[in-house]
């Protein structure tokens, strides 16, 4: 038997905007999990995961090449930029939890530069100054009219996840709000 | 915009990652099987949508996911206080008190 050639395609692939204050281009490829766990089991999804799942509103915590983001009281997003799959891990932790492998589901859009909280504001109505919104805080959101995780990197740089069927309409939004910079 | 005040995330966040869900503390029948037509049609459909100071749900629907409740005058539109679902409701009094502590942190007059 012929075998099987599969090649996945980035929705985003090849695609590139912003100018002189601010870039955007689309993520690499990821592992992401939607996450679900009652406090109770916190301590041991935390030891599967090989991070201590971050428990304050907005926050995250990140090692090597995972990040986990704290999305509501008894739910985080985990996403995996290196080979480590994750799902691999939460496996292993016996206690009570939802894991679902969402890696299909998500895209993700890198927007760096000086402007780029006005860029994002664009659409996005959360204070994203560094006071309200520092260096590793993420949320939960809106953008225009679809619904967004925002993950601020760096003082200039945000990770804005998007569901894969959006990102067309989030990719040109964000173009259109930089033009108007 | 209005800033609505999410419990959960202990911040003000836009009026857009929100939606209305109704009004608040409305028990379910214990005894559900049991009640008459009526009973059940007042427990599941008739509201009392109050001119002024209502008890509704609210969800953080495009936040961090969580249903809570809100003291909000239905004239003005102002949210008096918003607080966790399961908790009582608040004295009106308080609330508004409450609001005040509020608005002057908003004005960085902590």
């Amino acid at each position: 038997m012929a075998e099987a050639q599969i090649a996945r395609e980035l929705p985003l692939a090849g695609r590139a905007a912003g100018g002189a204050s601010v870039s955007i281009t689309p993520a690499e490829p990821a592992m992401r999990v939607s996450l679900r766990a009652p406090q109770e089991s916190i301590a041991a999804v935390s030891k599967g995961l090989g991070i201590d799942l971050p428990t304050r509103p907005k926050q995250s915590a990140v090692a090597g090449a995972r990040s986990v983001l704290w999305l509501g009281p008894d739910e985080w997003l985990v996403i995996e930029e290196g080979d480590r799959d994750p799902m691999a891990d939460l496996a292993r932790a016996t206690a009570l939890h939802s894991a679902v492998d969402v890696s299909h589901r998500n895209t993700a859009i890198l927007v760096t530069g000086t402007q780029v909280a006005d860029v994002l504001n664009a659409g996005c109505p959360q204070d994203l100054s560094l006071e309200a919104f520092p260096v590793g805080a993420c949320s939960r959101t809106v953008m225009g009219k679809i619904e967004v995780v925002l993950f601020r990197t760096a003082e200039d740089a945000f990770r804005v996840e998007c569901w894969r069927s959006f990102s067309d309409y989030a990719f040109e939004f964000l173009r259109d709000a930089a033009r108007g910079l | 915009m209005l800033l609505i005040h999410c419990p959960y995330c202990g911040e003000e966040r836009p009026e857009l990652e929100f939606r209305h869900a109704g009004e608040a503390h409305i028990a379910r029948p214990e005894n559900i099987a049991e009640i008459s037509d009526e009973d059940f049609a007042h427990y599941f459909f008739y509201r009392d949508n109050p001119k002024g100071v209502t008890f509704e749900r609210w969800r953080h629907m495009h936040g961090c996911g969580r249903f809570f409740n809100a003291v909000r005058d239905s004239v003005s539109d102002k949210f008096l206080t918003t607080y966790k679902a399961g908790e009582p409701k608040p004295d009106i009094a308080d609330a508004a008190n409450e609001n005040q502590i509020n608005t002057s942190k908003g004005q960085g007059a902590k």
